[in-house]
């Protein structure tokens, strides 16, 4: 189900709790799988529960929880756009709007070609670069104006 | 550049540089000195606690409650594993401050729970760090390998006998996690849905086992209070309010950023420290301590000191310290309609009045936004708030409800526009201007 480098990466996290305490190591297994195969199905679900000796439905609550987990595919790239208060005051809606025209879809919507989707995303907790967006869970994109975003476009391919 | 401005500062005294996280810049600037003096001294757990004690070091995580009296709660001497747990999951909207200690300064938190370790008996604790901030994690994880390859951590540290082993674990992206004891059931595998207390985590934590949590800048300042001594350390701040706190400045400011200042700093000095309002206009109003906080209006803010008796005076609550300044193009309804979305969106759903509460704080406060208020929505907006408050597991429903009073109490009169004439009395082109989106430049 998932490749020898993800489940040593799992191994890895396994380790730093005691040891009948594995369950705890539910969360980065899971980010680890999607990481891998770009969204969580059912099936890496129950296998990652399997690897951890959690009852499956215990790994369904987390996976389902967490906002960041997607339990549909999404396109190459999620682009997820803060537009909360801080952002908002300087541009995060605005940037959002940019973003829907561009790409001509809404949130929560991928581009025909698979390859960008659309999130509105809660607080990134890096409010003094605002608008933020984050890319693919992982990249932090700060200051994110007209220009900037272009840039970001023209780079996702 | 880490922090944006400073008067008199600890934290960020040294952080220029690419490589001010690594622990050879961290040690050369006074690093570990304090965590190696209590181990070869052979300090006592209470001298640590002491000293955290008369430093009144409150918690800088939101609450504010002092540190010191919080480690003397956790059984010392009770058999077993005790724990540490650092809140890194900083999602407080405005607040990104702790995403900045952990960027620039991470040694400074491992060896301020290595020391909480040592004073409260505890063999291991985990970094929860927000998993917004990836990069912020994986350099934590590095710079805990270096602090375990130099001995700082791990079996035996510096040859004491002091055993202490730290790890990161990462959020995936659920607010309510800032809240201890969510954050105690995340790191169990499970859905951060908070306890009831009592029991309280000093008792029955991590595994049920006796925990403290405290929030990372809280950590980060007990290196520099064991080498300070705690009274010259409540010196650097104001009476009640022991030493310097970062400042998270959002919104409507020049330059938006982290600031270092003692507490008892007057608002108007960190608002100039941020570059004073942008394009010349006036405040409005400002949230001083995160999302959560009742904002204030422009004139008391600026009679405000930047401490948590100053701003519980005018009302509100110091909270992460995440300031969010608004000026006169914000439209105060759309503001709160935003931050009513935001606790809607991130309430666990475990207690009723705070899933169905928040649900109807958003449903109404959007259609006042959008023209579809009713004159009666203000009076049930005021009735939802004390149906949530104070009848919840967690401080997330009141956390909720405390914008929707302030902002009320505050604009009351600009709500009521809204209602009779169905649209902002701040023209949707001026908030377009003050965004400053297709006009500023980075």
């Amino acid at each position: 189900m998932l490749t020898s480098e993800s489940l040593k990466r799992i191994d890895r996290e396994i380790a730093k709790y005691p040891a009948e305490q594995k369950q705890s190591a539910v969360m980065a297994a899971l980010a680890i799988a999607q990481e891998e195969q770009g969204w969580l199905s059912s099936a890496a679900i129950e296998f990652v529960a399997g690897y951890l000796g959690m009852a499956p439905i215990a790994a369904y609550e987390v996976a389902s929880f967490y906002n960041m987990y997607d339990l549909k595919p999404v396109g190459k790239y999620k682009v997820s756009v803060c537009t909360n208060l801080p952002c908002m005051l300087t541009g995060g809606v605005d940037a959002g709007e940019y973003l829907k025209t561009k790409l001509g879809i809404g949130y929560n919507e991928t581009t025909p070609d698979g390859l960008i989707t659309l999130k509105e995303g809660e607080c990134m907790g890096a409010c003094g670069d605002a608008p933020v967006m984050i890319v693919n869970n992982r990249r932090m994109c700060s200051w994110m104006n007209p220009e900037q975003i272009d840039k970001l476009l023209a780079e996702l391919k | 550049m880490a922090i944006l401005g400073a008067i008199n500062p600890m934290l960020s005294v040294g952080l220029d540089g690419d490589n001010a996280w690594r622990l050879a810049d961290y040690v050369k600037r006074g690093g570990y000195v304090a965590l190696r003096r209590i181990l070869e001294q052979k300090l006592p757990q209470e001298y640590v606690i002491n000293e955290v004690k008369k430093s009144v070091l409150r918690g800088r995580g939101g609450a504010g409650f002092p540190t010191g009296l919080k480690w003397s709660f956790m059984p010392r001497s009770f058999p077993g594993d005790k724990y540490v747990v650092c809140n890194s999951d900083e999602g407080e909207p405005g607040t990104f401050k702790d995403r900045d200690i952990l960027r620039y300064n991470p040694h400074s938190v491992i060896e301020g729970m290595a020391i909480a370790a040592f004073a409260m008996g505890a063999v291991r604790g985990y970094n929860y760090i927000h998993g917004e901030v990836w990069e912020i994690y994986e350099r934590f994880e590095e710079a805990i390998d270096e602090a375990r390859a130099a001995g700082f951590l791990g079996a035996d540290i510096l040859g004491s006998g002091f055993n202490f082993d730290l790890f990161g674990h990462h959020g995936y992206g659920a607010y309510i996690c800032g809240e201890e004891t969510a954050l105690l059931e995340s790191i169990e595998g499970k859905k951060g849905q908070p306890r009831f207390k009592p029991p309280f985590p000093a008792s029955f934590g991590l595994y049920g086992r006796p925990t403290t949590i405290n929030n990372t800048e809280t950590f980060a300042s007990v290196p520099y209070i064991i080498n300070l001594g705690g009274e010259h350390y409540l010196e650097a701040g104001k009476a009640n309010n022991g030493g310097t706190k970062l400042f998270s400045v959002s919104g409507h400011v020049n330059r938006p950023g982290n600031y270092e200042i003692p507490l008892g700093t007057p608002f108007a000095t960190l608002l100039e420290m941020a570059g004073g309002i942008r394009g010349g206009r006036k405040l409005k109003g400002c949230i001083p301590g995160g999302s959560s906080a009742p904002v204030v209006p422009a004139a008391a803010m600026m009679d405000c000191t930047m401490d948590y008796d100053s701003i519980a005076k005018a009302g509100s609550m110091l909270g992460s310290g995440a300031v969010i300044v608004m000026d006169e193009t914000t439209c105060m309804v759309k503001a709160l309609e935003r931050l009513s979305f935001f606790y809607y969106e991130e309430s666990c759903g475990q207690c009723t009045p705070c899933r169905e509460g928040t649900s109807w704080l958003y449903k109404v406060v959007h259609r006042i936004e959008h023209g579809q208020g009713r004159p009666d929505d203000l009076d049930l907006l005021a009735s939802v708030t004390g149906n949530i408050m104070g009848r919840t597991i967690c401080a997330l429903g009141d956390a909720a409800s405390m914008p929707v009073q302030s902002f009320i109490k505050h604009y009351r009169d600009e709500f009521a526009y809204h209602i009779e004439q169905k649209k902002c009395l701040v023209p949707v082109d001026v908030q377009r201007a003050g965004s400053g989106f297709f006009t500023a430049t980075v």
